[in-house]
């Protein structure tokens, strides 16, 4: 379905390309808000399948964010192509790219008191005219994404007012509300408590289970990758390091090599899935 | 909560009866009282009904001005706050207004003549003034990618707004006693206007403002939640920016080369309106614009009416509503 083919990135380009546009150095930037002119992405394969769920892994400033902006053709790579369905995102507006594409950002922020339900019906816009309202079809349509997230019980709060978990389950469902095929998800669980953890995790598996929503998602927790991945690819300085089945990628090898850690990796009868205890520094 | 379509309807159905009612309300008040019913008497003619003439040649001209002035000011702050996503970013607290009103200086001092297909040099000049210190704020701003904290924009627009009133006093020192006397008035934001010709001058600047501003109450909410989640939606960021870079700099430049730099109502009315409406944009932006207008025509009309028969600059009345207002504002922001 889509597929990032021999991409390349570098930031050099991006912030030369910035000042046209602030979108791009907004883009750019990296999480954290501090520029890392080494984030760079090298020549990197990688192919997602409908109805998957793919993890990147990888240590901070290994290109997780940037490979998963790229593929939402949120800037374009500066060799190489990503293509859905085998056309290029190169040529497709932004408006085309998100009724098909959602990105969920680390972190959501607004100074204004948006409602719940007002950051949902947010998620219509693409498929909105410039001036189109939104009609008793785009509210069923964010209700049914705010039942699907479990965050129907407060439409009407205040977003400001939400546990981080809480947040980010609204950004799920803002995201789910744009009717995307593909939902690209930006280290979902990274400022969570465990419990937090646990509920983003839970959703997001159901979503893929049972909503049929492919998924690619970022993140440097293992055990998460481990828990809900089915897929990994391992991504160190911007190549990729191994890609395949978790269980196939998931070892203690690679786990020395990404992070220089020396670490278990055991199945977890209970938990049903790999789970990786770090022992010590390699 | 009520469908969208309901509550549009309702805030521009409100607003727009407060905004009617005080056109209305408004040229009656003066040192020669007037009647409305003999003001729109058909019977008598036109040339013969001298409230009509006091109604719609002598007071209407002001009142349209500050209504026109009052909905772009309110409008563009509304505009600000999203952009730069904070709470107390205005044309005021930015320096725009500032470099409005230095660009306008300019063209009146220097007599400087660059007319653009028919539209006169003094609002051109303002509406570069205003693009230029907003292309200064708006830099940084992006510059620190993140966006700028509220400190750092209060400290860019104090620092904006001292350099470019510096320059605007000494463009006055230079300029010779009679210029002078009128600049000083109009720096204080005043509305002494006896004639629709200013209005119909801006008037071009204010549709394609205004035109530009129908389209960017949707990339506002969204841009108001990061660039990456307006991208991520579907919103061409740059180009709305851009956009509404270009538009709120228009409609404060309008403003300006009318009444001076009124301060303060880019910043007391979106918030007014806020609690009323909400935060979307599609009612935050045309709710402001109305609600502006009804503002500054009761500031004009306090300030015609106070201290009567001596007419204050009306921009004294809005800072000494707005300044109050703001210290609140950044007490709760410091939170």
């Amino acid at each position: 379905m889509l597929r990032a083919a021999d991409v390349s990135f570098t930031y050099r380009r991006a912030t030369g390309r910035a000042r046209t546009g602030a979108m791009e150095s907004a883009m750019t930037q990296a999480p954290g808000g501090r520029e890392r002119h080494d984030d760079v992405l090298k020549h990197v394969f990688l192919e997602v399948d409908r109805g998957d769920l793919v993890g990147i892994l990888g240590p901070n400033g290994s290109g997780k964010t940037t490979l998963l902006k790229l593929l939402g053709g949120v800037f374009p790579p500066a060799s190489g192509s990503v293509t859905l369905d085998g056309r290029p995102l190169a040529g497709w507006s932004r408006r085309e790219i998100a009724r098909r594409i959602a990105f969920v950002p680390q972190e959501t922020s607004t100074p204004f008191d948006f409602t719940v339900l007002d950051i949902v019906l947010m998620g219509r816009f693409p498929h909105l005219g410039t001036f189109a309202l939104e009609g008793p079809e785009d509210l069923a349509i964010a209700r049914r994404a705010l039942e699907a997230t479990g965050t129907a019980a407060f439409e009407g709060r205040a977003f400001s007012t939400l546990s981080g978990g809480e947040k980010q389950r609204v950004v799920v469902a803002s995201a789910l509300a744009q009717s995307p095929e593909l939902l690209l998800l930006d280290e979902p669980t990274a400022s969570l408590d465990i419990g937090h953890q646990i509920e983003v995790q839970t959703l997001l598996r159901r979503l893929n289970a049972d909503g049929g929503v492919t998924m690619v998602l970022s993140t440097h927790d293992l055990n998460l990758a481990a828990a809900l991945c089915r897929r990994l690819v391992l991504l160190k300085d911007g190549h990729v390091l191994a890609t395949g089945r978790t269980e196939d990628v998931l070892t203690p090898d690679t786990v020395r090599e990404l992070y220089h850690v020396n670490a278990e990796v055991a199945w977890h009868p209970r938990a049903g899935h790999l789970t990786v205890v770090p022992i010590g520094r390699s | 909560m009520q469908p969208i379509r309901t509550r549009l309807a309702i805030a521009v159905v409100v607003f727009g009866a407060l905004l009617l009612g005080a056109l209305a309300f408004a040229p009656l008040v003066g040192s020669t009282p007037i009647s409305l019913a003999r003001v729109f008497d058909r019977s008598v003619p036109f040339a013969d009904n001298l409230d009509a003439q006091i109604f719609f040649i002598a007071r209407l001209p002001r009142v349209v001005a500050a209504a026109l002035i009052g909905a772009s000011l309110a409008a563009a702050g509304a505009v600000f706050q999203a952009l730069l996503r904070n709470p107390l970013a205005t044309p005021d607290t930015l320096g725009v207004s500032s470099g409005a009103a230095l660009g306008a200086m300019l063209a009146i001092t220097f007599h400087l003549d660059f007319s653009v297909s028919g539209l006169p040099t003094i609002p051109l000049a303002s509406f570069a003034g205003s693009l230029c210190a907003l292309g200064v704020v708006y830099a940084l701003a992006t510059g620190r990618r993140r966006g700028l904290s509220t400190t750092v924009l209060l400290l860019a627009g104090v620092t904006m707004t001292g350099f470019l009133s510096a320059l605007t006093l000494f463009i006055q020192y230079l300029a010779d006693f009679t210029a002078t006397f009128r600049t000083v008035r109009w720096l204080m934001g005043s509305l002494d206007i006896g004639s629709y010709g200013p209005i119909l001058t801006v008037l071009p600047m204010l549709i394609v403002a205004f035109g530009m501003f129908a389209t960017l109450p949707r990339p506002l909410d969204l841009i108001s939640l990061g660039a990456d989640a307006a991208a991520a939606r579907g919103v061409n960021v740059a180009r709305a920016e851009r956009s509404a870079l270009i538009s709120a700099s228009l409609a404060t430049g309008a403003a300006v080369s009318i009444g001076g730099p009124i301060s303060f109502i880019g910043l007391v009315v979106p918030h007014l309106v806020r609690l009323f409406v909400g935060s979307d944009h599609r009612l935050v932006l045309p709710s402001s614009a109305l609600f502006g207008a009804v503002f500054l025509i009761v500031c004009d009309l306090v300030a015609r009416t106070a201290f009567a028969p001596i007419e204050l600059p009306v921009g004294i009345i809005t800072a000494v509503i707005g300044g109050p207002f703001f210290l609140w504002l950044l007490t709760r922001a410091s939170r």
